[in-house]
């Protein structure tokens, strides 16, 4: 494993804005909003500081953020911009157009609730939200992931069997404004490892003019939906190859899922974020009670991990499925895709949905092992959506 | 360089300057002249076009897949970020200038941006002054034909009072919009820091001259050109040149601009013809004739556009030699 050189106690903000530092970009667009607010603060600064040499645009909303790095990497620029919650939502519109012009723009989400009523808090609606809008999305458990990933998220969208847009989800206030000890690359070692923007069909490029953004009827938008479709097919692969490149300049391993004590575990609990932080803790507080428990926490949600969980989870006994975000009339975004694919396993085990954490509100060891324990004794139903820390 | 009129001549009748021949706007629109005069300006000068597109008439007729009547880049995103867009694209390019990635360094780039009155007074608005109000390097032009045109003619902060628009009619109780048009000029004006003036295809040497002021101004610019749509004013397809000379003479669309705080009326009229004239000349304004309440509706029109055109030679007066910033 490489020396550690640069182990800082620093926010989760910090760490974003320090991989954006080091990955010096060519365009930042951005509009503050809590929580997303300090990691615009530190990047600024570092621009005022002429620590990067990276154009700022300090636009007037996230509409213009996202409007603005579209423009930005269409014209060639490698471009990012970071947001959160009701500032996501304002760029929604925009946040499809950069999937569907294929622009690998990266933006870190620092998660919070989605208004109404207003919430400063954490939970995952503002990135349920655009799960369907053509973007990676990768998940980070605290604030070295989120470093880690921002760093990967770079060459994963710029990959020519990709080019995609990659959002790179942090919980609000828990990773965001939370101070841990992040263990930072070297500059250089960043430098080589995100390379020089790889560039497709630059506006900018004038002696070969392209039009971006025709109008696309009835005739052709349907093959470019395909084209986007396939694209995603290609990302867990690409992933796992930057991942594996990753771990020889980091010594720290990514992949599709992280897998944590699922190997003789009967009952799984699967969660986004960092309540996986959590659930770990309490996964191993129940196997010094006998318990076979294990957590499994997806690092990409978009391409959703089918296959991977279809291996992971068939013939289990039970699987807890924990979303931060819930779906009005139907069942929860995390909770429908686990069992959607589980359809197709030989072993189906038991399900269990779990709502927790809305708006901020704290998730406890205490209501992990409830929801465990429930599946213990057999309480526990498919078709029933329970709350974790709500009162009645 | 200087403006060549001869070679604007050549380039209007034989090239395609940046817009060119074959798309599928109306027949009789103003709109494809608006874009053509600006870019052509821009190339004889020596600059090489980019241009951004708001949703719109021009945008939807101009690049339906797999075509495009474009031969600079152009980039269309939406409705109502054009600004935003352009302005991301003018920071790139600042970006990549810096950092030695720009493919031909040599070439004077001129960014653009062009929106229907829809995506400029109204949903644009605010990227718009956000753009303007950072400085971005650009030139945003309005092609104003006073409503949202592209959809079928419904009512904008630009359409006028009296005009029939499928949101606003004129019905057998209500006289349609009563509201005046939303002073855009004053609004782009009020960013201070900005190079603004009003044009026409009507007045091309006007126009080619403010463009050429617009690409030479230290900062942003915003061009409102007069943009009549034969469809939905209800006009034969050759009149837009004539309704927009009425425009001007009437004083419905004073041609001036405003550099930094400082008026200047580059047309001047010595004497305004009623505004009648303008509105009977079009057919959109023909069941607000029908009404017992037109003459006073037109009275009220009228009353403003005198006003405002004292008003403007007061400012001209005023601002004389004393910029703002």
């Amino acid at each position: 494993m490489p020396e550690v050189k640069n182990r800082q106690a620093v926010t989760g903000a910090q760490a974003i804005a320090n991989a954006m530092r080091q990955i010096n970009p060519d365009v930042v667009a951005a509009y503050p909003i809590t929580p997303q607010t300090p990691v615009v603060e530190y990047f600024a600064q570092y621009v005022a500081d002429g620590a990067v040499d990276t154009e700022m645009i300090p636009v007037e909303s996230e509409h213009s953020a996202m409007s603005a790095v579209v423009g930005a990497a269409a014209a060639g620029a490698r471009a990012m911009t970071a947001t959160a919650a009701n500032g996501l939502a304002l760029m929604h519109e925009i946040v499809y157009i950069a999937a569907s012009s294929r622009l690998p723009i990266v933006m870190p989400v620092a998660n919070r609730a989605l208004s109404g009523p207003i919430n400063i808090h954490c939970d995952h609606s503002d990135a349920m939200a655009e799960r369907d809008s053509g973007w990676i999305q990768l998940w980070a458990e605290n604030a070295q992931e989120a470093y880690d990933l921002t760093l990967i998220a770079v060459r994963l969208g710029e990959h020519e069997d990709v080019r995609l847009p990659v959002m790179v989800n942090f919980d609000g206030f828990i990773i965001s404004h939370g101070v841990e000890v992040v263990d930072f690359l070297d500059d250089e070692v960043v430098k080589k490892f995100v390379g020089e923007p790889k560039v497709k069909y630059p506006l900018l490029d004038v002696n070969n003019p392209v039009t971006y953004g025709p109008l696309d009827l009835y005739d052709y938008y349907f093959e470019h939906k395909r084209q986007q479709i396939e694209a995603m097919k290609h990302v867990k692969r690409v992933f796992k190859e930057i991942a594996e490149e990753f771990e020889k300049i980091s010594g720290r391993k990514y992949d599709i899922l992280d897998k944590y004590k699922v190997d003789d575990a009967e009952y799984i609990m699967i969660a986004l974020g960092s309540t996986a932080g959590t659930v770990k803790y309490t996964v191993d507080l129940l196997r010094e009670q006998g318990h076979k428990v294990g957590l499994v926490k997806p690092w990409i949600f978009r391409p959703f991990p089918k296959k991977e969980l279809q291996e992971l989870l068939n013939g289990r006994k039970a699987v807890i499925v924990l979303d931060r975000s819930a779906s009005f009339g139907a069942e929860a975004p995390v909770y429908e895709a686990v069992k959607s694919a589980l359809y197709e396993v030989s072993d189906r085990p038991k399900l269990g949905s779990y709502v927790y954490g809305l708006g901020g509100r704290d998730i406890k060891v205490d209501h992990i092992k409830q929801a465990f324990e429930e599946a213990f004794s057999g309480n526990i139903n498919t078709d029933e959506e329970r709350y974790l820390g709500l009162r009645e | 360089m200087a403006l060549n009129i001869m070679q604007l001549a050549t380039m209007f009748a034989d090239k395609n300057p940046g817009i060119t021949q074959g798309h599928r706007l109306c027949p009789g629109c103003a709109a494809p002249n608006v874009a053509k005069f600006a870019l052509m300006t821009a190339e004889s000068l020596g600059y090489t076009p980019v241009v951004g597109l708001a949703t719109g008439c021009l945008e939807v007729s101009t690049t339906i897949f797999p075509y495009t009547a474009w031969n600079v880049p152009y980039i269309h995103n939406a409705f109502e970020n054009v600004a935003a867009t352009i302005s991301g694209v003018e920071t790139a390019y600042r970006a990549l200038a810096k950092r030695g990635r720009i493919v031909d360094p040599d070439k004077k780039y001129a960014f653009f941006a062009f929106g229907g009155d829809g995506g400029t007074y109204d949903i644009g608005l605010q990227s718009l002054s956000g753009a303007v109000e950072r400085g971005h390097k650009f030139i945003y032009i309005v092609y104003d034909n006073e409503g949202y045109m592209n959809t079928g003619n419904q009512r904008s902060g630009a359409t006028p009072p009296g005009s029939q628009t499928t949101t606003q009619p004129v019905g057998k109780k209500l006289p349609g919009k009563i509201q005046l048009k939303k002073n855009i000029v004053e609004i782009m004006a009020g960013h201070e820091n900005v190079y603004v003036a009003t044009v026409s295809t009507s007045e091309p040497m006007d126009f080619f001259k403010k463009i050429e002021k617009a690409l030479q101004f230290d900062g942003p610019a915003f061009i409102a050109a007069f943009s009549p749509c034969v469809r939905f004013w209800r006009v034969n397809d050759d009149k837009a040149v004539d309704i927009s000379k009425l425009a001007i003479e009437t004083g419905y669309w004073p041609l001036y601009e405003v550099e930094r705080g400082v008026y200047r009326i580059t047309k001047k009229v010595k004497e305004l013809k009623p505004v009648k004239e303008f509105i009977e000349a079009q057919g959109r304004f023909r069941n607000l004739l029908k009404r017992p309440d037109a003459d006073e509706i037109i009275g009220e029109l009228q009353e403003y556009i005198t006003r405002r055109w004292e008003r403007l030679h007061i400012l001209e007066e005023a601002t004389k030699d004393k910029p703002i910033r």
